[in-house]
């Protein structure tokens, strides 16, 4: 993201003999860029716009653009989205939390102390995130419904911390195999044990791709839909359960409907946002950086 | 698996020293390890033992009897079956081709300097944000209604017929949605991947006199080809796996219209409790995804081993 073409190397360009020409079509192309972008944020505009509107704007044809906003759909949809909020939220950072717990140390010991096996451990690791959810569910659900962990948080953060544990030992090898080793072996010349370079070399100087990586896991904890949809009715209901029950008759309530989307979306939209330098190296597993 | 080969020698040769402590770092990774294993290989190997038996929770019997391949050769020779099959993998084409196309476009149009550029791709990776399921209710609810939604007015507006679009388009509608999602993806990865690209190189083919497609064709595609290979993998995989988007607009309708295999397997299995069958279509799952994980396994390290451990 950093690498932006430089102005000066475009003008350069820019003294070919056909000046005007070349402007006229940088400038069409910026228009197109304007343009397409438009188009892909409408819908979130959209349902935005309809978040702070009534029930009658939302559904008028033909649509409203200019009207006064309003805060009651926010006021009746907090009311209900609270549980699934509160939820969500326990989902997400107590997955991420435990990945975190299981998978930092890991990462730590396969980035610093690598072994014939390492790669083959990585790889193996990484290669159940590509594991389809469809291949374990049938199983997880008779287990989970015998160990009563249907329906329940617990069962929740299991499945999402399987999901986001090979994410972090992947993201977070790559950070620490970045942190130059002569640090390592200065550390190990002055004594230091295995749990002291581990608190007081590979953590601190990881914390950047800590919280890249702990922005990414919490997205896709947070978006998840497929455990939650089948792991869960109503008690641990997250998120994507209760804007799914809107697939029904309560998506006739349109302004009701996009405020709970809004006030699902925002944050990790939010989230995305601030992490999108680090979103193409976790998105590829470091495959593209 | 010689790039497999090349990185573990890599990896293992870089730190000069590391003797004595064998025994702690391995039981550092053992937890990590054994978690997942349990919450992934085992539950696999039961989906896979499942799959041979005659098991319906609706029907409470005392045992299951074994059928062999028997849940395997009744879906594969299920006539509709194969239209699950085809669902399927219209939508990933479907998708990974739209999506291919407008993230390339969109990548090549940010790569250039402009005033709100860093605005514009912030607000083009959005939609990639969006929870799957929201997507869905909006999409189905608030654009694709054929009464009060966006598109039907905009059509309207041009003087053409409204048209109820999950009825008349359940497809079409469904690689909409999720090729919106998946678009800013293509568009991030291929943008990384122009950005790599020199630019003397294309300021020499411009002096040569290439043409915008010499220079697309024979600079920008061949440097893009791993950013591509990536792409293409990773939305494979992800949209194999579909799920939401179709639970909450159409629910797999009409009829089977836009049944795809995850959805397939939560009817079968989940709605309907016929277990075996279910989780035999979970198998075959399984091996589709894993043929195409293979090859981004192969793609990731190799990468790791050229680029990665400095």
């Amino acid at each position: 993201m950093t690498t932006l073409p430089s102005k000066t190397a475009v003008a350069v360009r820019n003294t070919a003999p056909n000046k005007s020409g070349v402007q006229v079509r940088n400038s069409l192309l910026t228009v197109l860029t304007y343009l397409l972008a438009f188009v892909f944020f409408f819908p979130i505009l959209w349902f935005v716009l309809a978040s702070f509107k009534t029930e009658a704007q939302a559904f008028a044809i033909p649509p409203i653009f200019s009207f006064s906003p309003i805060l009651d759909n926010f006021r009746v949809a907090l009311e209900r989205y609270a549980p699934a909020l509160a939820n969500s939220l326990i989902a997400a950072l107590g997955s991420t939390l435990f990945a975190f717990l299981l998978g930092l140390p890991a990462a730590f010991a396969l980035a610093v102390y690598p072994t014939r096996r390492s790669r083959g451990v990585l790889t193996w690791m990484l290669s159940t995130k590509f594991m389809p959810a469809v291949g374990v569910i049938v199983p997880l659900y008779l287990l989970f419904k015998n160990l009563y962990l249907l329906d329940t948080l617990p069962g929740l953060i299991i499945m999402y911390t399987t999901m986001n544990l090979p994410l972090v030992v992947w993201m977070m090898h790559s950070y620490m195999t970045e942190i130059p080793y002569a640090i390592y072996e200065a550390a190990k010349v002055d004594g230091a044990t295995v749990g002291q370079e581990f608190f007081g070399i590979a953590l601190p100087l990881s914390l950047p791709g800590i919280s890249a990586t702990a922005l990414l896991a919490i997205i896709f904890a947070w978006n998840e839909s497929f455990f939650a949809l089948n792991l869960t009715t109503s008690d641990a209901a997250p998120l994507s359960v209760f804007i799914g029950s809107f697939k029904t008759g309560e998506g006739l309530f349109w302004a009701q409907m996009s405020a709970a989307a809004v006030l699902t979306v925002f944050p990790v939209i939010v989230f995305g946002w601030v992490a999108q330098r680090q979103l193409v190296r976790g998105l590829s597993f470091g495959a593209v950086k | 698996m010689t790039a497999q080969a090349q990185a573990q020698a890599l990896t293992a040769s870089s730190p000069p020293s590391r003797g004595g402590f064998r025994l702690t770092p391995s039981a550092l990774i053992l937890p990590a390890l054994l978690y997942l294993i349990a919450t992934t290989q085992v539950p696999f190997f039961m989906t896979v033992y499942y799959s041979f038996f005659q098991w319906n929770l609706t029907i409470p019997t005392p045992v299951h009897p074994f059928v062999g391949f028997g849940n395997y050769i009744g879906l594969l020779t299920d006539a509709q079956n194969f239209r699950v099959i085809l669902n399927t993998l219209v939508l990933t084409g479907g998708t990974l081709f739209i999506t291919l196309v407008l993230g390339g476009l969109l990548a090549m149009l940010l790569n250039r300097p402009f005033i709100g550029r860093t605005l514009l791709r912030t607000l083009l990776i959005s939609s990639f944000l969006v929870m799957p399921v929201v997507t869905a209710v909006v999409w189905k609810n608030m654009l694709l209604n054929p009464v009060f939604g966006f598109f039907s007015w905009l059509i309207q507006q041009f003087g053409g017929t409204p048209v109820d679009w999950l009825a008349a388009h359940p497809m079409g509608s469904i690689i909409a949605m999720v090729s919106w999602e998946w678009t800013p993806f293509a568009m991030l990865i291929l943008l990384t991947g122009l950005q790599s690209l020199p630019d003397d190189q294309i300021e020499a083919a411009r002096l040569d006199g290439a043409n915008p497609w010499q220079e697309f064709r024979h600079i920008v595609l061949p440097h893009w080809t791993q950013a591509l290979e990536v792409v293409i993998l990773l939305e494979t995989i992800n949209v194999l796996q579909v799920y939401g988007e179709i639970y909450a607009s159409t629910s797999g309708g009409p009829g089977v219209a836009t049944t795809n295999l995850p959805y397939y397997i939560y009817q079968r299995a989940l709605a309907e409790g016929n277990i075996g069958v279910g989780s035999a279509a979970g198998v075959i799952a399984v091996i589709l995804t894993n043929i195409l994980a293979i090859f981004m396994l192969r793609l990731i390290n190799k990468n790791a081993a050229t680029g990665g451990h400095a």
